[in-house]
């Protein structure tokens, strides 16, 4: 065989496989789509569970998972920025260095269960938390710190190092320098990598399901130490620990999750293009 | 003047504390799982633990073997590595030597969402369309089974794994293409006799990292794996994994019990697996930068 | 190599109008740099009189641009970096002086024009508000004068909110001269500031140097011969990391004491 029909044939097959990649991404739109938009209306998204789930809305899953997603990036976008900065604009290469950055893909590994134990001995047991949105929202903070670190390492790493060299010769300190000289330009990718870390944190279940997440709840929760319905959780109860709730509720139940994960993406995917459109540097 | 200075130092105190505070974590969640887990190895030693083959925590007397456990985490990770590590590779080499640049961005696009997808949106997925079709296609009695977690797990790990080794090529220095091209050797012929050979580390760290992302899967595998904790004979039969045995018994323990310790106890088991995972997977990335 | 460090007086009266009374502004003694290993500057002894404007010349790699960013410790910046040896300005030791206060002393003008992607006027006013001016009447005054002082006011008085970005390569880098001279240093370094630009814009960047000249000094980094032939009062010739020779302009393009700063400069100009 000629080596040119040889390579068209490979491409062909690396094409065919790439593809097989993608596809199951329309497939869960699509699925969940048609049989979710259905039973989507205002009631559903708006009102309490009723009739023991089997009616009603998911209004309470969808504001616990607000709440929560909230006050984690409360606490980890500035330790997680903040942490960056020191790996970028501080850190030597030795080995306390070589340690942090070990800890950091060690963290990005740990599984997400066994993020729910920590956070249920740390926060819910030993600082007396109990189970709660607090108690939530730091397990889920500590789990996006790595995220959040990784992205926002590459953003300061994005700016020139000519405009730290011109804010230093003009006498400004090292701290006026990353404030006035790096942050500005690095701020699009690092609200880029916040609101991806956003979305996975509205996704995840097994950090939430020690730590905050409840059942079912007659009320809103009033602070941060009540529990909280929240959406992934929900949806998993309701398509595995309760017999006979209406099949349409749970595609109705995914595709809200699923819609709110995905339109914060994409938002992320549109200020990264702009700001790539942008840059003049 | 002199206030300025102050509060420059106070940040740069805090920055270097959020710098270290990813070290202190880790520390923190070990510590934590070992303070819990700790009571149950005084109770159960630890070969017996591994190599129990019985995980009934809750009977008279109890059992805590997690070989059963350890198997099937095992099978649905092997499963799944062997759906997805092909096709990733594939699809890297597609995206980052083959596409057209509008088309890699597309491709790229799907993959993220596809990163993107809940756990337990996947799990619910694959309950509803995956476990009936293949409980038809295998004449099963359930389709709760280790190959459709497979399945769903290898989904889950491709974004991982394509996007490292998508790095891992283009990180391949030109001239080593060039030159093969300069040879006269097809983009196909260079690209399979010298970009995979340079790139490889990278796409071995990128397939470890999957693993990794494999293991400490939770909410998807106990959804459609069938959570049978017994040791599994073929793909074909219901398994139960670690992640899922924590999430679906830590809500029945009571606070305390050697059941409740012994939830800890695997917990430790999946930390330094994935610690080691990780920690190898970096070595591998970190020959590939050199 | 001929004493760099005491210069016979009869060198002042050169073309270019070297001053009246020859202040010494900035002394070096037995200075060594080192990047790792590499040996960029080798025991330097040197003057710079105030009000002069000083060129330095020679290949690439001679260590002209780690002498100049000795002067306001930038090389500080860089891994690795060591120096010894003493840099005195004013009788002063550099390393004595803080950092913050020396670069506002000593500003620098880099290769290319490294304006920050924001707007003129924040361009000008970054350094001055870095060290504490707030008020707007101020820098509203301070962007006038030094625009005025780099020929630039008049291109860009109407859009001074303007990204500095979308200025042309040689109006930046005029920018650039502004934005130092509101830190109303007492040195300025030019590190190649005409590599980058076309013979017009060249002249302009020319024309504001010489006419800074009255109020500060001047030390001129240049690859081109030429342009140290034309600005410079004394001219200084530096080859892997060392001082070769140093006197006036005219001295040195007409009858240099080293052969190797003649080849030089015969090799530059063919």
């Amino acid at each position: 065989m000629k080596t040119t029909t040889k390579q068209k044939i490979a491409f062909a097959i690396l094409f065919l496989c790439t593809v097989i990649v993608v596809l199951p991404v329309l497939f869960v739109l699509a699925v969940v789509i048609k049989n979710g938009w259905p039973a989507i209306n205002w009631e559903f998204l708006t009102t309490m569970p009723r009739n023991n789930m089997k009616a009603g809305g998911i209004y309470p899953a969808i504001m616990g998972t607000i709440y929560l997603v909230s006050l984690s990036t409360l606490f980890s976008l500035p330790i997680g920025l903040f942490a960056a900065i020191y790996l970028n604009e501080y850190a030597e290469e030795n080995m306390l260095t070589r340690l942090i950055r070990l800890a950091i893909v060690n963290l990005a590994g740990v599984s997400s269960v066994v993020y729910g134990l920590f956070g249920l001995v740390m926060f819910v047991t030993f600082l007396k938390f109990g189970v709660s949105i607090l108690s939530g929202a730091l397990t889920l903070a500590i789990m996006n710190l790595p995220v959040i670190i990784t992205a926002s390492v590459e953003a300061l790493a994005s700016v020139p190092y000519s405009f730290r060299e011109v804010s230093r010769s003009l006498g400004a300190s090292r701290w006026q320098t990353i404030r006035h000289s790096v942050l500005p330009f690095a701020i699009p990718g690092i609200l880029t990598g916040a609101i991806l870390s956003l979305a996975r944190a509205a996704g995840e279940t097994a950090p939430i399901l020690f730590t905050v997440a409840a059942f079912y709840l007659p009320n809103l929760p009033h602070s941060v130490f009540d529990q909280a319905m929240a959406l992934p959780y929900h949806l998993y109860i309701i398509s595995t620990q309760i017999p006979g709730i209406p099949q349409q509720m749970r595609y109705a139940t995914a595709l809200v999750l699923v819609g709110i994960v995905f339109s914060m993406n994409i938002f992320a995917v549109i200020i990264r293009s702009k700001f790539r459109k942008k840059k003049k540097w | 003047m002199k206030l300025r200075k102050i509060i420059e130092f106070i940040i740069e105190k805090l920055i270097f504390l959020c710098g270290v505070a990813s070290i202190l974590f880790v520390i923190l969640i070990f510590a934590f799982l070992l303070k819990e887990g700790i009571s149950f190895f005084k109770e159960v030693s630890f070969g017996k633990f591994i190599g129990g083959r019985y995980w009934y925590p809750i009977s008279e007397p109890p059992q805590f073997g997690i070989l059963p456990l350890i198997l099937g985490s095992l099978l649905v990770t092997l499963g799944a590595i062997i759906v997805s590590v092909p096709l990733s590779i594939a699809a890297a080499f597609y995206i980052s030597e083959v596409a057209p640049i509008k088309m890699k961005d597309i491709l790229k696009a799907g993959i993220e969402m596809l990163a993107a997808i809940p756990s337990v949106v996947l799990g619910f997925i694959g309950m509803v369309t995956l476990v009936p079709w293949i409980k038809k296609a295998f004449h099963l009695p359930t389709g709760l089974t280790a190959f459709s977690g497979s399945i769903m797990l290898g989904l889950m790990a491709m974004p991982t794994i394509i996007s490292i080794s998508e790095d891992a090529i283009n990180a391949v220095p030109k001239s080593y293409k060039e030159g093969a091209l300069a040879l006269g050797a097809t983009r196909w012929q260079a690209m399979y006799r010298v970009v995979i050979h340079a790139a490889m580390p990278g796409i071995i760290a990128a397939t470890m990292l999957g693993i990794g992302r494999v293991i400490g899967e939770t909410m998807a595998v106990m959804m459609i794996t069938g959570n049978a904790a017994v040791i599994p004979h073929t793909f074909l039969q219901p398994v139960r994994t670690l992640t899922a045995t924590i999430a679906a018994e830590m809500g029945e323990t009571v606070h305390g019990s050697m059941h409740y310790y012994s939830l800890f106890a695997i917990g430790i088991i999946l930390f330094v697996i994935t610690f080691i995972i990780n920690f190898t997977a970096d070595i591998f990335l970190h020959r590939n930068r050199k | 190599m001929v004493n760099p460090v005491h210069p016979a007086p009869v060198h002042r009266c050169g073309v270019h109008g070297v001053p009246e009374i020859i202040i010494n502004k900035v002394v070096m003694k037995e200075l060594d740099i080192w990047y790792g290993k590499i040996h960029a500057l080798k025991s330097l002894n040197m003057n710079i009189f105030k009000n002069e404007i000083l060129g330095i010349i020679g290949p690439a790699n001679s260590g002209k641009t780690s002498f100049l960013r000795q002067l306001n410790r930038l090389n500080d910046l860089e891994l690795n970096y060591k120096a010894i040896g003493e840099v005195l300005l004013d009788d002063k030791d550099i390393q004595s002086i803080n950092p913050e206060v020396l670069r506002r002393r000593v500003g620098m003008i880099f290769a290319l024009p490294q304006v920050l992607p924001i707007s003129i006027y924040d361009n000008i006013a970054y350094g001055p508000r870095m060290h504490g001016t707030k008020d707007r009447k101020r820098l509203d005054a301070i962007v006038e004068e030094t625009l005025n002082a780099s020929f630039l006011w008049d291109e860009v008085k109407d859009r001074l909110l303007e990204s500095a970005t979308k200025l042309s390569g040689g109006q930046q880098q005029r920018l650039c001269i502004s934005r130092t001279l509101a830190l109303d240093p007492e040195i300025i370094l030019f590190d190649e500031p005409c590599s980058g630009l076309d013979p017009i814009s060249t002249a302009k960047v020319e024309e504001s140097m010489l006419k800074l000249k009255e109020k500060c000094t001047i030390v001129l980094v240049t690859n081109n011969t030429k342009q140290a032939a034309r600005v410079s009062d004394r001219t200084a010739f530096f080859l892997m990391g060392e001082l070769i020779e140093i006197d006036t302009t005219e001295k040195i393009f007409t009858a240099p004491s080293d052969k190797r700063t003649e080849g030089y400069i015969l090799g530059k100009f063919g």
